[in-house]
């Protein structure tokens, strides 16, 4: 059931502050929502556990947003916004979405094909 | 391949004018895996070790973690760290660590993932920049405590001193006691439960996040308000504080919210006009 903490940002993309600005803003949601751990997923459980902690820890903070005119997530790793897949559906409140973006995240920076990758074997001196 | 076509390579001389997205997106079909490809250790937690840092410099400690990380243990002690300064710190691993004694200025900065607690005191700088993990300090800490802190738990039962969370970006910091003046100064994003008083110009020029009080406000910033907290948020924070065995004074519903008040949110509205006199 969706409550008033879950509510949606409206999805005024591409509005004239945009324009006026020249770039896009990301951040159409509250960062201060705190997460509802009863809609917490298994991947995300199984991350918690194998990390040793009790909740989400840094993921709390991590939301849903939009890049350009697209459900993204930033990665903190590589100052941008990652793109979700368009076939991808998504809930229709925001408690749901952040869980999902939490579980692309950590798939994404865990994955081979993430940029820091390339630039630890490029740059890294250890 | 040499560095610089690999830089080439990889997007990085590349400009992107509009929005910062990454072109490689989320894939559905990545395998389970929860460590970091870069710099990340496979460690058994279960395999335990101690060592004593008595006559060891404060990089020969921080060398020493590491290669005990490469050796896949999961669980360090250090004995006597003598209040070194900078030690603990770059850990971008899950890994229980524990201090037992007190340690210097900066200390455990920059980690990502690991569990980390400190039997003492710890001084200036502590868990600055933390990104991922938590880390307990059963006495006091110093100023600027999790200064610039992006993410993570990190929890001093004790008092802290002033500008704690200056800058934070994220996270959580839970403070037992009290904490001293012009704390979550420029905060920015993230939350900060403090169980006893706070000093002067709590929340000073704040741009987004939380600050809870359980006991006596001396002043709040610029800019910092009172605000209602929700039911989602006093769930949140008595979970929270269980995991460290803390209470609120008078129940989490009791506690004093500050937030933002808005008021300086001008750099979005400074832009065009800075355009129009560039132009």
């Amino acid at each position: 059931m969706t409550t008033k903490n879950d509510e949606l940002v409206p999805e005024d993309l591409g509005t004239e502050r945009e324009k006026e600005i020249g770039q896009h803003i990301g951040y159409r949601y509250d960062v201060n929502l705190v997460p509802d751990y009863e809609r917490l997923t298994p991947f995300l459980k199984k991350y918690i556990e194998t990390m040793g902690w009790e909740d989400l820890n840094w993921l709390e903070d991590v939301h849903m947003g939009y890049e350009e005119d697209r459900a993204a997530v930033f990665d903190r790793n590589i100052n941008g916004w990652v793109t979700v897949p368009e076939e991808m559906a998504l809930p229709d409140n925001q408690q749901d979405r952040d869980m999902i973006a939490r579980e692309l995240l950590i798939k994404f920076q865990m994955s081979k094909r993430h940029p820091m990758v390339l630039l630890e074997e490029t740059y890294g001196k250890f | 391949m040499g560095t610089i076509e690999k830089s080439f390579d990889a997007g990085l001389h590349t400009e992107q004018l509009r929005g910062r997205t990454q072109q490689t997106f989320f894939s559905s079909t990545e395998e389970e895996n929860f460590i970091y490809p870069y710099n990340g250790f496979e460690v058994d937690i279960d395999k335990k070790t101690e060592f004593d840092a008595q006559d060891l410099e404060s990089s020969e400690i921080n060398l020493k973690i590491r290669s005990l990380m490469k050796e896949g243990y999961g669980h360090i002690v250090v004995k006597n760290p003598r209040a070194k300064h900078s030690i603990g710190v770059g850990i971008l691993n899950r890994l229980s660590l524990e201090f037992e004694g007190s340690l210097g200025y900066f200390g455990c900065g920059l980690v990502d993932g690991p569990n980390i607690h400190i039997s003492g005191r710890v001084g200036w700088s502590f868990g600055e920049n933390m990104m991922a993990g938590t880390i307990v300090v059963e006495k006091n800490a110093g100023s600027t405590f999790g200064a610039a802190i992006r993410g993570g738990d990190l929890v001093c039962k004790g008092d802290v001193g002033s500008r704690t969370g200056i800058d934070m970006k994220g996270g959580n910091i839970i403070v037992g006691g009290r904490t001293g003046t012009l704390s979550g100064f420029m905060m920015q994003r993230g939350r900060m439960i403090v169980l006893g008083d706070a000093g002067p110009n709590l929340g000073d020029s704040m741009y987004d996040g939380t600050i809870y009080i359980g006991g006596k406000i001396d002043s709040l910033g610029v800019d910092a308000v009172q605000s209602e907290i929700t039911d989602l948020e006093i769930k949140w924070i008595e979970r929270k504080l269980s995991l460290y065995g803390l209470e609120a004074p008078n129940g989490a519903s009791k506690l004093q919210k500050i937030v933002a008040g808005k008021q300086l949110w001008n750099y979005d509205n400074l832009e065009p006009s800075e355009k129009k006199i560039v132009l």
